[in-house]
């Protein structure tokens, strides 16, 4: 278990809402730009990367109750995106890195995915 | 961007306080010539630490257990409060939040504030205690009330009662609508929640709901309708538009198979898997789809483990041969 913070810190992400991350621990990880995989793979308090910015992201995040999101290479979310994950409190962090050195980083401080079939519920 | 921390319920709570509401009220008073030893006993028996002085209806100064303990040490108990007492009065306003008399204890360190009302009239004393105990039976009532909001929500199947109630929960969902992406679902979540529902349950209700929300934003023309039904142990979640319906329901239900355009597919939808997920979360789900007339998709989830196994029992039961 990875606190958040730590992730923060370590990969220099930038928070973009105001959504504390103090306290927090990240149970997993997950990575994909496409929603309805994130749907099916993201877990409860596991922190999902990808490079969609926009407000759906911020929609399946507080569905499956996500630790937060990592918006990848430099795309930032608009300003109602930023104020729909205020108020769902989501935590939404940018950095300029690629999904694959993100994910690389996150494992290498010890974050880890279900190493079953996302497919089984 | 900074991190803003979080108030917490206790630094809300002292900004929307009003002073009134935690103070001590018809407050106890002595006059300039009471004794020191009279002073001990009004004290003493009303289990306070201190005392406005008032001559006639003017406040003329404060008189508290420190003072009295001065006077003891220095054996001077026969004198009149009026020599003993501060004169410096701090006085704070009745209808302020308690946010300004923290304030002013932290910068005149005082033990008492005196609280007066728009006239300038006397109405109450405050101290540290004060805020304090107001503070946790506010907290106390925030949480009461939470309590029992909850407790209603969780019960309201049991306390109406009919053959069979539900809940039905309708949205209208708008064509291309990408921004409102999710809205009708969360807000189906949010209810389940709500309702005390087990959270692996809720997850699923939510994926289905979300899938086919987007759906309708995706493909449906002219948007369509979530209706979410509500039983004590049953959700039936139905989306239903007015077209284009879909050619080859089989195939549509196969995944990674996508009608959705290119721009949508950018935006990270139309992997294919939207129907695979609901056909995954449900208990049971049909899609009927006519092309030109519309589709309705039809899911049906368990909210308890015990309905699950009743229903499935039950068509075991049905499929027998007789």
């Amino acid at each position: 278990m990875t606190s958040l913070k730590e992730i923060i810190d370590t990969l220099s992400l930038e928070t973009v809402v105001s959504v504390s991350a103090e306290g927090r621990s990240v149970m997993g990880g997950y990575a994909s730009d496409l929603l309805s995989c994130a749907m099916k793979g993201a877990k409860k308090d596991y922190v999902w990367v990808t490079l969609q910015s926009h407000l759906n992201v911020v929609a399946v995040a507080s569905l499956l109750n996500l630790v937060g999101v990592i918006i990848t290479e430099g795309n930032r979310p608009d300003p109602e995106t930023v104020a729909r994950a205020e108020k769902e409190g989501v935590l939404l962090m940018i950095t300029p890195k690629t999904t694959f050195t993100v994910v690389g980083e996150l494992t290498s401080l010890g974050v880890r995915a279900e190493t079953q079939d996302p497919g089984r519920w | 961007m900074a991190q803003v921390p979080k108030f917490t319920k206790i630094q809300e709570l002292i900004y929307e306080l009003p002073i009134e509401r935690v103070m001590k009220k018809g407050v106890i008073r002595v006059s300039p010539e009471t004794s020191m030893t009279e002073l001990k006993e009004v004290l003493r028996v009303n289990r306070i630490s201190g005392v406005p002085v008032m001559e006639d209806d003017r406040l003329v100064g404060v008189i508290s257990i420190e003072d009295l303990i001065k006077a003891l040490v220095e054996g001077d108990v026969e004198a009149p409060v009026r020599k003993r007492m501060a004169t410096r009065m701090i006085t704070v306003r009745e209808n302020e939040s308690v946010v300004e008399a923290v304030k002013k204890f932290a910068q005149y360190k005082v033990g008492r504030l005196l609280v007066v009302n728009d006239q300038g009239q006397l109405t109450g004393i405050l101290t540290g205690g004060d805020i304090t105990r107001g503070l946790l039976g506010a907290i106390s009532l925030d949480y009461h009330a939470e309590e029992i909001s909850r407790y209603r929500a969780k019960h309201i199947f049991e306390d109406i009662a009919s053959d069979q109630t539900s809940l039905i929960l309708r949205y209208k969902v708008e064509p291309k609508d990408f921004k409102k992406g999710g809205n009708a679902s969360s807000k189906i979540k949010r209810a389940l929640d709500r309702l005390g529902g087990i959270p692996e349950v809720i997850r699923r209700v939510a994926i289905s709901a979300y899938e086919a929300e987007m759906n309708l934003i995706i493909h449906a023309d002219q948007g369509g309708e979530l209706i979410a039904e509500l039983q004590p142990d049953v959700i039936r979640i139905l989306a239903i538009d007015q077209g284009p319906g879909i050619p080859d329901v089989e195939q549509a239900m196969s995944a990674g198979f996508s009608t959705a355009p290119n721009w949508i597919r950018e935006l990270g939808f139309g992997a294919g898997i939207g129907l695979v997920n609901i056909n995954k979360c449900a208990d049971s789900m049909k899609l009927e789809s006519t092309v030109g007339v519309g589709t309705r998709l039809e899911i049906v989830i368990y909210l308890r483990p015990e309905s699950r196994e009743k229903q499935n029992h039950k068509k075991e039961e049905d499929q027998k041969p007789s």
